[in-house]
């Protein structure tokens, strides 16, 4: 069993009773919500009576449904607008903070909560969202949860959980010119596989995480939870602190100093115990690119389309419907095959730092004919910035659709989706089939520079072949 | 909060590994603000056609009709965290998967809904879907205080279950919100030594 992880002293803080059944009851120290997974809550706690608990600690904004052309109401969508509704009217009802339209602080939920400094070291943080993976880059252990479990952090401020395994993923050495966090997370899932983190967080550690940003270490633990893992950490260290300091919800004053003390705390001790630990070379990482249905089906920018016969019998049948649903051949290169439609954005890589890298791409270069292309900044903060560096307009010069804040084509429930048996390069999380609005539609998942390099060229591409 | 400690039926098996939320309920549904209308929608784009009609999927063939025990393989309900998934097929009639292995937040959400997920090895599997496939209307007894899968009455197999869960289910606490809200006065101890509840 592990100990003295960062998992065991956060859990261990946070415990308020062994339930009988045998779970236990787990304080959660920040709680957000969007639109899509808490409506049904709020009317559970209506209908029961109940009241919040800690309406405090409960923080919302909107994101999977709104639209990116305009933010203008009421939205033409008469569901969205009716879900837009009840969001309105249950914060209001409820007295939970709501970082709306009109605050400037709206955007995807696992963006903003770091934005605003919410998201702090040493937390456990639930969201009905299975991406709140992505709150781990600070040292907290955050879950994704249902609807029902946010109906209990709602009413009780807990939730009842199962203690998980701790798995240390060491990544060390030097990662080659063009290898983003992205294709670290995507590597990582490919080697341990979709199903490998079921039952384990995961504690992502070396000198690669060590040095990464925080933005970038929020891209890898976003995508945990494609590895099966619920829960993704990196522990909290200087570049955390220094991204902490002087925002909105971070401690300021003399406060900051003890909160330094309790952040440093709970980091893994040097002699920490882990259930399992694996570890990998960053030399072995090349920029990567999803060609199946799960995001472990993947290979390097390089490589050719594996054989079906290197795969178990048992894993075979996910790999012929995959290809058969891509209309994909095994042994043919990855590179050069064309793309309809590029997607930048999303939780994974809709921040500041991922439109930088794309922009890179895109200046002084054009979008190809046959692609439809388009950039959704993850937050209205960073819509904000990237206008003041001009990145909007790198964009819209090469051709790219310039959008408002939200989830938009990452899973499809606005109006941003594919039509028909579109093939996309996504920087978003999921490759899953129909996942982005068309049954149909297909999904290659990689770094946003591969997303713009592949939209320039109008099919999958090496961007650093194109940089050069 | 009803026990629950044995489901019977007939059986229902959907094939393949990694089987996402997204394909058991498309993203388009979760924008309704209600579950009501769930059970009308699971594992839609794999049911219909273009034009509504149905294309042979085991949800709509007449010998699966009425059945409640779903029969999955591995990484069942992984991706998104909706419970739509597990309140669709709640909805349409399953009680209970069982399957080689569940994704953590469906399983999760599944057992907030008071529907058991019963693991089983690779091997057994294979038998249990071949059984079922050929034998539709055979009736099952899921049995959670014995953990054991029977077969016209009979045993077949022993399965797995965590035990946390197995525990909430039968002793009838698997709606946890009773169970955290008994806990109120300890809940406001642990938040009172949280250095950062109070703000440093």
């Amino acid at each position: 069993m592990a100990k003295g992880t960062l998992y065991n002293k956060v859990w261990d803080r946070h415990v308020v009773d062994h339930l009988p059944t045998g779970q236990y009851q787990l304080f959660i120290g920040l709680h957000l919500i969007h639109e899509v997974t808490s409506p049904q809550a709020f009317d559970m706690i209506g209908e029961k009576g109940l009241k919040i608990a800690y309406p405090l600690r409960t923080f919302a904004t909107v994101d999977h449904i709104v639209p990116t052309q305009s933010q203008a109401r009421p939205f033409a969508d008469a569901e969205a607008e009716m879900m837009m509704g009840a969001i309105e009217k249950n914060v209001s009802k409820f007295g939970v903070k709501f970082f709306d339209f009109k605050s400037g602080n709206q955007g995807i939920v696992h963006i903003v909560g770091p934005e605003m400094g919410l998201t702090q070291p040493g937390m456990t943080i639930a969201c009905g969202d299975s991406h709140t993976s992505t709150h781990g880059a600070f040292g907290t252990l955050a879950f994704g949860i249902g609807t029902s479990q946010v109906r209990d952090v709602l009413a009780t401020q807990c939730l009842a959980m199962d203690a998980l395994k701790v798995r240390r993923v060491n990544v060390n050495g030097k990662l080659k010119p063009g290898v983003t966090a992205k294709d670290v997370t995507l590597f990582v899932i490919q080697k341990l596989g979709v199903k490998g983190g079921i039952g384990y967080a995961y504690e992502y550690g070396g000198s690669v995480f060590d040095a990464m940003t925080m933005e970038e270490r929020m891209t890898v633990c976003n995508m945990a939870i494609e590895g099966g893992a619920r829960v993704g950490y990196v522990n909290p260290d200087q570049t955390t602190f220094d991204y902490l300091k002087g925002r909105p919800q971070s401690p300021s004053g003399d406060k900051w100093e003890k909160a330094l003390a309790y952040w440093k705390s709970v980091a893994s001790d040097k002699d920490a115990i882990y259930d399992d630990v694996v570890n990998f070379d960053a030399a072995d990482i090349e920029p990567i690119v999803t060609w199946g249905i799960t995001p472990d089906q993947s290979v390097g920018v390089n490589d050719k389309l594996p054989d079906v016969a290197t795969f178990s019998a048992d894993e075979a049948k996910t790999v012929e419907l995959a290809y058969k649903h891509m209309d994909l051949k095994p042994g043919a290169p990855i590179k050069g095959t064309p793309i309809d439609v590029a997607f930048i954005g999303s939780c994974t890589n809709g921040r500041i730092s991922d439109l930088r890298e794309a922009a890179k791409v895109a200046k002084g270069r054009h979008v190809a004919k046959t692609v439809r292309a388009f950039v959704v900044p993850g937050s209205q903060k960073v819509k904000l910035e990237a206008e003041k560096e001009g990145l909007h307009k790198i964009f819209t010069e090469a051709g790219f659709e310039w959008r408002e804040a939200g989830c938009s084509m990452c899973l499809a429930m606005n109006p941003d989706k594919l039509k028909g048996r579109e093939i996309s390069a996504s920087s978003s999380n999921r490759n899953f089939i129909g996942r982005q609005g068309s049954k149909d539609g297909r999904t290659m998942l990689m770094s946003p520079a591969m997303v713009a390099a592949a939209a320039i060229e109008g099919k999958i591409t090496d961007v650093r072949e194109v940089l050069k | 909060m009803s026990k629950i400690t044995q489901i019977e039926g007939k059986a229902i098996p959907i094939e393949g590994n990694d089987i996402d939320t997204d394909r058991i309920i498309p993203a388009r549904y979760l924008k309704e603000i209600t579950f009501t209308n769930m059970g009308q929608y699971p594992f839609y784009d794999e049911r219909f056609d273009a034009e509504g009609k149905p294309k042979g999927h085991p949800f709509d063939l007449p010998l699966f009709q009425g059945a409640n025990i779903l029969i999955v393989n591995q990484n069942f309900g992984c991706g998104s965290s909706r419970e739509h998934a597990p309140q669709a097929l709640m909805r349409w009639g399953i009680r209970a998967i069982i399957g080689e292995s569940f994704a953590e937040i469906f399983a999760g959400n599944c057992t907030m809904l008071g529907i058991p997920t019963a693991t089983v090895n690779h091997g057994e599997m294979m038998k249990l879907q071949t059984l079922v496939k050929e034998q539709p209307q055979m009736k099952f007894m899921l049995d959670l205080e014995k953990k054991t899968l029977l077969a016209e009455e009979k045993e077949y197999l022993q399965f797995d279950i965590h035990e946390s869960k197995r525990n909430a289910l039968v002793n009838g606490t698997w709606d946890s919100t009773g169970l955290l809200l008994a806990n109120a006065a300890k809940t406001a101890e642990v938040a009172k030594k949280l250095p950062y509840v109070s703000g440093f």
